[in-house]
């Protein structure tokens, strides 16, 4: 799950990561309000999960309440590559004097976090990576083991820290850490990390992941995820509890087992389609939830044709059949289907469909023979 | 010979008396799989169709000299239950249980790598199969047969899929490894790959793989130093966009790191042939055993 910015620093001021003070807004006369209450100047900073807002016009310094209710007003709802700003941080502004960079990534190669540093701040990383590696100071940390002060001072004197902020640096890094572990991140990002005119250090800047499957431990975590930018159909799938992920073509997928499914889409996408969606059904899939999975399915306009691809095992296909002819009770959906079922109870499963006699359903014995058949239906 | 689960697993179960776990063990018994003991912290002294129950790993270690572990309980104790049955001495752990959290598979994976005697495979894995021999896990053995192909695979249902075209192709397996769809899985590509070579009755492996992470990429590295049986792979994921988690946990392209074409290619380039479907597979398995017999 990502944070938006504002929240990404709320979670580091929890664990004693210095960020500049702050409000978010969602409105104009919010936005103002809180600048008044912050001092001028300040920043109005568009809060949106994608990179390049500066250069999009969506983060803009006001030095009076009329240049925050401006600003204020332009970027709320503006579009910034796709992603439309519903919400604003306003936030102190920071006599900068350096921009340097600090990030904690879930290494799972190395099985290790991997803390990175380095003085080339306020730019794209990965540029400074290619153009100078040795730029980036990099260690990883025994994870039994914890972040050390030995560490802090490793990667600060590698990285060529001014000299006076060696050990603000160095503390800060240690709280960085304490959130990615206390607060079960994959990613902690800060570009740029701060060091004030009056040589203080500050984030100024979160980029936050967290783990998804630790969210039932952090539930105030939970209650972050950022529903106004979900999409609705993703939405849907979530409160339904299915594995749900929306694509841009017409061929509705459903399957049971992640790696079933992707395979599914590769193989319609090399029969010419374009899947519309990943559905993951999951293990033991019962009746119900295949009667929910082809409502969102068919949620989405664009959807032409749906597949059916199930590989029973532990998933018995009489329960899918079942599921399909409940859907078609409840939903009647007007665009063909494609079944293929194999596995646990496949003979079962298929005479029952062949019994039920529903309307533009085929089934195929095959996987590639099902792909090839759906792509033909969706046209 | 088969890899790791053999007719010398003798199995414990922790989370035998809940539904799943009690559906489960009562198949892999059936199948023959010797099921010595399970356990439930606050059921111990009870039984499943026969099976004792125990309080700790400990004592079913002690009474009943349990040396395999399946992990059937939910998330929040998994992490637990695996450290507590390494504490006890168990040398493979089947952990079976989705959705542990990541930071939880980090600490287990390092304390667990300073103990040589301790094999963990998973999470969020449907087991190890060897047909004829033993079952461990959620894998359907009655779609398998005794033979000699290696199975080693990030995923449950495409792993069915891919060996039912393989079965098809009249082929049988020697032992089907499920690894896990997690991002810090307890054995790699290469663990199993290493196990695969060692083993007399396995003479081809198959590898599925998908996206996320690099460890088919490694594995790619692995087998042209270190294998010499012929090895098909498939990945999954071609289709999939970046920024997403597919269903697995660690089934995310971040970035432009963990793609599938990226991993197809490091494995071809390595000598490794890919099938573009799970139906191309089997076909090139079985071309490569005819070759292998001609030899």
């Amino acid at each position: 799950m990502d944070l938006l910015e504002y929240q990404g620093k709320q979670l580091f001021a929890r664990h004693g990561v210095p960020v500049p003070s702050g409000a978010p807004a969602t409105t104009v006369e919010e936005a103002v309000a809180a600048a008044d209450e912050i001092g001028y100047p300040c920043v109005v900073k568009a809060q949106v999960q994608i990179g390049g807002r500066g250069k999009a016009g969506g983060i803009k310094v006001a030095k009076d309440r009329a240049e925050a209710e401006e600003h204020a007003k332009a970027i709320l709802g503006m579009d910034i590559k796709g992603h439309t700003v519903h919400e604003v941080w306003i936030e102190a502004a920071s006599d900068i004097a350096a921009e340097y960079y600090a990030s904690i990534v879930f290494d799972r190669s190395a099985k290790r976090p991997l803390v990175m540093l380095s003085t080339q701040g306020g730019m794209d990383i990965e540029e400074v990576a290619e153009r100078d590696p040795t730029a980036i100071a990099r260690l990883h940390v025994d994870p039994l083991l914890g972040f050390q002060d030995f560490h802090a001072r490793r990667l600060a004197f590698e990285a060529g820290v001014d000299a006076d902020v060696v050990r603000p640096i160095g503390a800060l890094l240690n709280k960085l850490y304490d959130a990615f572990v206390g607060e079960e991140a994959m990613l902690v990002e800060v570009n740029p990390l701060i060091v004030t005119t009056d040589r203080k250090v500050a984030a100024l800047d979160a980029k936050v992941t967290l783990d998804d499957n630790s969210l039932f431990r952090h539930p105030d975590n939970a209650s972050l995820r950022n529903v106004a930018a979900e999409d609705p159909q993703e939405q849907m799938a979530r409160e339904r509890d299915l594995t749900f992920v929306k694509l841009d073509g017409n061929v509705g997928i459903l399957g049971n087992g992640a790696g079933l499914v992707m395979s599914t889409l590769d193989v319609v996408a090399q029969a010419g389609g374009q899947p519309a969606n990943f559905l993951d059904a999951g293990g033991g899939s019962r009746a119900e939830a295949i009667t929910q999975a082809v409502e969102v399915i068919l949620s989405n306009e664009n959807v032409t044709a749906v597949l059916f691809n199930i590989f029973g095992g532990i998933t018995r296909c009489d329960e899918v059949a079942r599921g399909l002819i409940e859907a078609f009770n409840q939903i009647n959906p007007q665009v063909p289907f494609v079944v293929r079922l194999d596995g646990t109870n496949d003979v079962e499963g298929r005479q029952l469909l062949a019994d039920a006699n529903l309307p533009n359903v085929h089934t195929e014995s095959t996987m590639l023979g099902a792909a090839k058949k759906v792509v033909e239906l969706a046209g | 010979m088969a890899i790791l689960v053999t007719n010398e697993t003798k199995l414990c179960v922790s989370g035998i008396t809940g539904r799943e776990g009690t559906f489960h063990t009562l198949n892999n018994k059936n199948y023959g799989t010797d099921v010595v003991s399970g356990v439930t912290p606050g059921k111990g002294g009870q039984d499943v169709e026969g099976i004792p129950v125990f309080n700790t790993f400990h004592d079913a270690v002690a009474e009943t000299g349990a040396n395999t572990a399946m992990i059937f309980v939910p998330p929040r104790f998994a992490a637990d239950s695996i450290l507590e049955a390494e504490d006890a001495g168990i040398s493979l752990i089947v952990a079976i249980t989705e959705g542990i959290p990541a930071h939880d598979e980090l600490r287990v994976y390092n304390h667990l790598a300073r103990n040589p005697d301790v094999r963990l495979v998973g999470p969020n894995c449907p087991g190890i199969l060897s047909p004829g021999k033993a079952n461990v896990g959620i894998i359907p053995a009655a779609f398998f047969s005794e033979g000699n192909v290696g199975v080693v695979s990030r995923s449950g249902t495409l792993t069915y899929q891919i060996g039912n075209e393989l079965a098809q192709a009249g082929f049988g397996n020697s032992t089907i490894v499920g690894i896990g769809g997690d991002p810090v899985p307890g054995s790699s590509f290469v663990d199993i790959l290493a196990e695969f070579e060692a083993d007399p009755e396995t003479e081809l492996i198959v590898m599925a793989g998908e996206i996320g992470g690099s460890a088919e990429e490694e594995a790619a590295e692995f087998i042209a130093a270190n294998v010499s049986k012929p090895v098909v792979a498939y990945i999954a994921g071609f289709t999939a966009p970046p920024g997403k988690t597919m269903g697995h946990a660690g089934a995310i392209v971040s970035g432009t790191a963990g793609t599938a074409k990226a991993k197809a290619e490091a494995l071809e380039a390595n000598g490794v042939r890919v099938g573009r479907t799970p139906t191309e597979v089997a076909e090139i398995a079985a071309e490569i055993a005819g070759a292998l017999r001609t030899a």
